[in-house]
């Protein structure tokens, strides 16, 4: 399975280290349709030479095939990829993997629990929800981060602010920061939730979804209404390589999302 | 239809495939140990070797007589034809701004094995589900294995690693083989009982010099298979592989993981000599203009830090954690994965440990320590 | 006009108990209103009060030397702060500043530990109360101490 050309059309820093890319494909086929994804799939990307990178959608489903993927340079194809001027070619292959339950949302209230970078996974989620594709009662967004200055998406946060429930945690700020200083349980902890009618999604890291799962647990949202995104080292990501293993699951081809009821057990098991 | 090959005519069925454009691979002696190679004549094989296999230790030795399959199976499985150790799959070409990737398309042979053992078929069918009946398939794999021509023999003997009645994959051969036949020493006797198993294994038979076979030799043939059941079944490798993965998973936090660690060298030969073991990276990389770059694909192993590689570190960063994903993938969470168990009971991973680790000890101390630990929550 | 025992009542932290403990207590409080920039209590002076917030953000926070004032939790309507006056020598550990306008509705040290004294079913079901908090503060101040945004936990597929 080779990849598919595409080319970096417009290329944005959230903040040092972290950035935006929006993709067109290069040679589009005119029989050929653009690329539909599901919310909380991903794609692989490839940087000439180097190698492919596993990178969760973070735009609009939208028709017109470009594809927008927010990456924190961290690893040596992560770091190429941040080298990409606008105008330069990347390969594209995906979409793979299960995304977010969308059809759990029906008649329930969404409390959308993003930490750091995992807020980008979940992105689709709310576009979705600000669009009204979600027949949910409320869409609710819980964000933490390290400090305001490595807040995702900023522009859009403010708009959401006036669109949704919107809950920001950071844990370092100063007087100037208008929202929460603390961690991201905090305002969870403190939210009036209706457990029985709602379901929740999570990305961020292992640690702070593990204290999530807890307050909301003791919320009483049930097991099987909390979904999270799960990370492992993806190479082939259609389920060939082993890589991604994690007990009997390939987080490539039977996550990244997971429902907590399923993997509940796995969870407890360190070293996994 | 069981029929006698007379063993002087083996060169018979050997040139009988070749004839058929067939690269034909069987057990050979190679560096001291009978692998698997090329095989152009009846020369190739190793008559009248055998091997002695304990933990940790292999080596050949003469037999007294001059069986051409007398010994068990050598490092090397037929993965190696199939799932390719190190195979090309893409080049991408840049220009100024643009990439090009052009998939490698690879010519791939016509291959016969020779001498497939039945725990060995076991584990191409089990291959065969991972890499070639999924949703998404390796292609090089599946090309390799549509044209493959088999010929499989029942085993009468078997090296004390061996344990394929644990696993319930042998020694008789009971999946479906282009020809399956069994070898036969009776005194001065020496010949085989040949079978065929498709259209393509009756071809070959008919260029062959059969001839009927008694009602007393197939009989004699089948008792010396089911003798050796019987004897694999007393021995002390044999064990209860029912409920190895509900064991296994009440096990994932055993103290015994920390033991097998102090042994383990994570050095990743089981994976390697292993015929199930299928996981695969791929290597980037560029030519020193910066214009040509390939992707490669190899064999990996779960006992390497890389394989589980993420940002901010390994997940499993020890050997205990690794030795532990090992064992409870091909013994538990390969049935939840491909419906069945990823051990078939061949051995390799017990002799080529260098340590001599064995997974059927490690089996039975867990059992003790997970009855042990049953004992004590059932005491007041 | 809302009594204290009223305004004790709408606050979650005394959610659930019994009339006649909050008509008890009422005389310990007082109503009182912080505006931005003021201090509800200084870092290493009396801990007089125990305050319970109405609304408004309150910022708990330390005095970093060359970097100014250090922000660790801000608290907003329905948050407690201050658990001082529990013990001597009742001296506040943080400072606590209003970031905006804040209601607030505060207890009496002394007076709180004296009815504590007198019901101590009451003082236990208090302390309970308290310890919950303060379990929950702490885990939030080991987690923050976690840094689980920053590089080794960082990585999430995205």
């Amino acid at each position: 399975m080779i990849p598919t050309v595409y080319r970096v059309s417009e290329r944005s820093v959230e903040y040092p280290g972290t950035f935006t890319l929006k993709l067109e494909a290069e040679n589009p086929e005119p029989d050929k349709l653009p690329m539909r994804f599901a919310p909380g799939q991903f794609n692989m990307l490839y940087a000439f030479g180097v190698g492919e990178s596993a990178i969760s959608f973070s735009g609009l489903g939208s028709d017109d095939g470009n594809l927008i993927h927010t990456i924190r340079a961290q690893g040596n194809v992560t770091r190429a990829l941040e080298r990409l001027k606008a105008g330069e070619s990347l390969g594209v292959r995906g979409p793979f993997g299960i995304g977010w339950p969308l059809h759990a949302t029906v008649g329930r209230e969404v409390l959308i629990i993003a930490g750091g970078l995992g807020l980008a996974p979940l992105r689709p989620v709310i576009y979705a929800g600000l669009l009204g594709h979600l027949a949910a009662i409320r869409v609710r967004l819980f964000y933490g981060a390290r400090r305001p200055s490595e807040l995702l998406y900023r522009e859009e946060l403010a708009q959401w602010g006036q669109q949704l429930n919107l809950e920001i945690s950071v844990d370092h700020g100063d007087g100037t920061w208008p929202g929460h200083i603390g961690v991201i349980t905090d305002p969870l902890q403190a939210a009036q939730i209706d457990g029985a009618n709602s379901v929740a999604f999570l990305c961020g890291p292992e640690i702070m979804m593990r204290f999530c799962i807890q307050v909301l647990l003791r919320k009483g949202v049930p097991a099987s209404s909390i979904y999270l995104s799960m990370e492992r080292n993806m190479k082939c990501a259609i389920g060939l390589c082993g890589h991604c293993q994690w007990g009997p699951n390939f987080i490539c081809k039977d996550g990244p999302v997971f429902c907590y009821e399923d993997i509940r057990p796995w969870l407890q098991i360190r070293s996994l | 239809m069981d029929y006698r090959l007379q063993a002087s005519d083996l060169e018979c069925l050997i040139q009988a495939i070749r004839n058929k454009g067939y690269l034909l691979y069987g057990p050979t002696l190679i560096d001291g140990a009978i692998t698997y190679g090329e095989i152009h004549s009846v020369s190739n094989l190793p008559q009248g070797w055998t091997d002695d296999q304990q933990a940790g230790q292999y080596r050949v030795m003469r037999r007294g007589d001059k069986a051409y399959f007398g010994y068990a199976v050598g490092p090397h499985s037929w993965k190696k034809y199939l799932q390719l150790p190190r195979r090309p799959v893409w080049k991408v070409a840049k220009q100024n701004q643009a990439i090009e990737i052009i998939e490698v398309q690879e010519t791939v042979p016509k291959q016969a094995f020779l001498g497939v053992r039945s725990c060995e078929l076991h584990a191409i069918a089990i291959q065969d589900r991972i890499l070639s009946q999924g949703d998404y398939r390796n292609e090089s794999y599946r090309q390799r294995r549509a044209q493959l021509f088999t010929v499989a023999l029942n085993c009468t003997s078997a090296a004390d690693t061996c344990f394929c009645t644990s696993m319930n994959t042998g020694p008789e051969v009971t999946l479906p083989s282009d020809l399956t036949m069994t070898e036969m020493i009776e005194g001065r006797e020496h010949f085989f009982v040949i079978s065929g198993g498709s259209e393509a294994g009756t071809k070959i038979m008919e260029k062959l010099p059969l001839r009927p076979i008694s009602e007393g030799e197939r009989k004699l043939a089948k008792e010396r298979v089911e003798r050796l059941a019987e004897e694999m079944r007393r021995g002390p490798r044999h064990f209860d592989s029912s409920d190895l993965k509900e064991l296994l998973y009440r096990n994932l936090d055993s103290s015994n993981w920390e033991k097998v660690a102090d042994r383990c060298l994570s050095c990743a030969n089981c994976t390697m000599a292993c015929p199930t073991c299928f996981c695969s990276t791929v290597e980037d990389t560029t030519d020193l203009s910066g214009e040509h770059a390939e992707r490669w694909e190899r064999w990996d192993s779960c006992f390497t830090a890389d394989l589980s590689h993420i940002s901010g570190g390994s997940v499993r960063a020890d050997t205990r954690s690794r030795y532990r994903q090992w064992m409870t993938h091909k013994l538990a969470s390969w049935h939840d994965q491909f419906d069945s168990s990823g051990c078939v009971g061949c051995g390799r991973c017990i002799t080529w440990c260098p340590v001599g680790i064995d997974l059927t000890e490690e089996v039975r101390t867990i059992r003790a320590l997970d009855q042990k630990q049953v004992r004590n929550q059932e005491k007041p | 006009m809302k009594t204290i025992a009223d305004l004790l009542h709408e606050h979650p932290f005394f959610r659930g108990l019994a009339e006649s403990d909050l008509q008890f207590l009422a005389s310990c409080g007082e109503n009182c209103v912080y505006h931005k920039g003021d201090y509800l209590a200084r870092e290493n002076s009396q801990a007089n009060h125990f305050f319970l917030i109405r609304s408004g953000r309150v910022a708990v926070e330390t005095f970093v030397p060359h970097r100014g004032p250090l922000c660790l939790l801000t608290l907003r309507g329905g948050d407690i702060f201050g658990w001082s006056w529990l013990f001597p020598p009742y001296i506040s550990a943080f400072d606590a500043r209003a970031l905006e306008d804040v209601r607030s509705l505060r207890l009496g040290g002394e007076c709180l530990r004296n009815k504590c004294e007198q019901e101590p079913k009451l003082g236990f079901e208090l302390m309970k109360r308290f310890a919950r908090i303060a379990t929950e503060r702490l885990q939030s101040a080991r987690i923050q101490l976690l840094d689980i945004y920053g590089p080794d936990h960082q990585g999430h597929t995205a």
